[in-house]
């Protein structure tokens, strides 16, 4: 069967039982999604799913078959950080990381939808996804920016946290 | 292992009614919330799966008077359905989160049994309080029965669409759940029909929802309705709450939607 991964079309040879979780992980190699529960309970395995934000985890890949799919590694790249990744690093809404990469797939389907800066529509839309440093606050923030269209400018971040490598960040 | 797996993709209702057959050695895979984790942690080995996702079970049909969902319809297209019955989108909207509710069927939702640690069904409720007729496949051929029958003996049966008339209004009411990807604790429904009956259902319950016959008959009381209430029900204790608990809030729940019903009168 045939999957488009961030833009880029996949022959996928996994059994159509296979998560789309361990088709992205194990034989494509793109590890942004987590394999966190792996029964839909804590969000970090969350991508799209031709636009609509899914846990990969509860997603049989035979059940996709030439779906677009987008991962973190499809919204930006390191030198050139989509807004939903300047967002979460302006706001420092990330702490151990894990979660981070369903919360910020989930964000961009909010933003992308017509969410706006509410706060309690904010949680609402990221209801799902469990952050265990409890990192909840920065992150509602950093939706809040990026639905507000905020610009960051993150050079300033950098300097203020005292990073000086910030591009290579992961 | 999945790879011994025979799985089917049925393009058409006819084709998934036909490869399903008496269901026997089926897995049914539709959403795939509850069925997917069950394959990936070994605790089920289908020897057939039959994926819905491309059979068309995917619609919701309203001719004015009845509306008729498709099992396949995400339980987040039943928002469709606000204005005609509310209850039934504030009963969606209480199903888990968005990624959930977007992958997650009706059919799903409805045929999913007691799970280990807690009651599942969320919607059986509020469509037995919508006296929503079951339209099924299995052996003997297609049958259409009140949900509540359905639901009794639904093994060996694919489920097709549910359909109900619409009532002249509806309310909902529930226990707020401690996270968001808990099954519902206990919620009850209540529907007023175009003729003036009350229609209540509960979910969150022993086994699967249920009807409230005896509350129904003392409508018009909604004290006496909320402590009949818990003659027509089992309460069980489980990792959400505990029977103890759920024969307390059960009545209150019951008054919250029959008062609903009464203001939007």
């Amino acid at each position: 069967m045939n999957l488009t991964v961030n833009g880029v079309a996949h022959e996928v040879a996994s059994a159509p039982l296979t998560t789309l979780l361990h088709v992205l992980r194990e034989e494509l190699a793109i590890t942004s999604p987590k394999a966190g529960c792996e029964q839909g309970g804590c969000g970090s395995c969350t991508v799209l799913v031709d636009g609509e934000p899914r846990r990969s985890c509860l997603t049989a890949v035979g059940a996709i078959a030439g779906a677009e799919v987008t991962t973190v590694e499809g919204l930006g790249a390191p030198e050139a950080l989509a807004p939903v990744q300047q967002a979460f690093t302006h706001h420092y809404a990330a702490q151990c990381g894990f979660c981070t990469s369903g919360m910020m797939v989930a964000a961009e389907a909010y933003v992308r939808g017509g969410g706006t800066d509410d706060p309690e529509a904010i949680q609402e839309a990221l209801a799902g996804h469990v952050c265990r440093c409890t990192g909840y606050v920065k992150i509602v923030d950093a939706v809040a920016a990026l639905a507000r269209g905020d610009e960051f400018d993150l050079t300033v971040t950098a300097a203020s946290a005292g990073m000086t490598n910030l591009g290579g960040a992961t | 292992m999945t790879q011994a797996t025979e799985v089917l993709f049925p393009s058409s209702v006819d084709e998934a009614v036909a490869q399903f057959g008496d269901g026997a050695g089926i897995t049914v895979v539709a959403g795939g919330t509850i069925v997917v984790p069950e394959i990936t942690y070994g605790r089920l080995t289908p020897s057939r799966a039959l994926m819905l996702g491309g059979a068309g079970l995917d619609s919701i049909d309203d001719d004015g008077n009845t509306v008729t969902v498709g099992a396949g319809v995400p339980v987040s297209r039943l928002t469709e359905l606000a204005d005609a019955v509310p209850a039934l989108a504030q009963c969606a909207l209480n199903v888990a989160d968005i990624e959930i509710r977007g992958q997650a069927t009706v059919g799903g939702n409805l045929c999913a049994g007691h799970g280990p640690d807690a009651p599942r069904g969320d919607l059986q409720g509020a469509f037995l309080a919508l006296g929503a007729t079951a339209r099924s496949a299995g052996a003997g051929g297609e049958r259409s029965e009140p949900l509540e029958e359905f639901l009794d003996a639904r093994d060996g049966r694919l489920l097709l669409d549910v359909r109900f008339a619409k009532p002249a209004a509806s309310a909902f009411a529930s226990l707020d759940y401690p996270h968001t990807h808990e099954y519902t604790v206990l919620a009850v429904t209540g529907v007023r029909t175009q003729d003036g009956a009350v229609r209540l259902a509960a979910t969150g319950l022993a086994d699967h929802g249920r009807r409230l016959p005896s509350a129904e008959a003392v409508a018009a009381d909604p004290e006496a309705a909320g402590a009949a209430a818990l003659d027509d029900v089992a309460l069980g204790d489980d990792a959400l709450a505990s029977a103890w608990y759920r024969s307390r809030a059960l009545p209150v729940l019951v008054r919250r939607v029959l008062s609903q019903l009464e203001e939007s009168s």
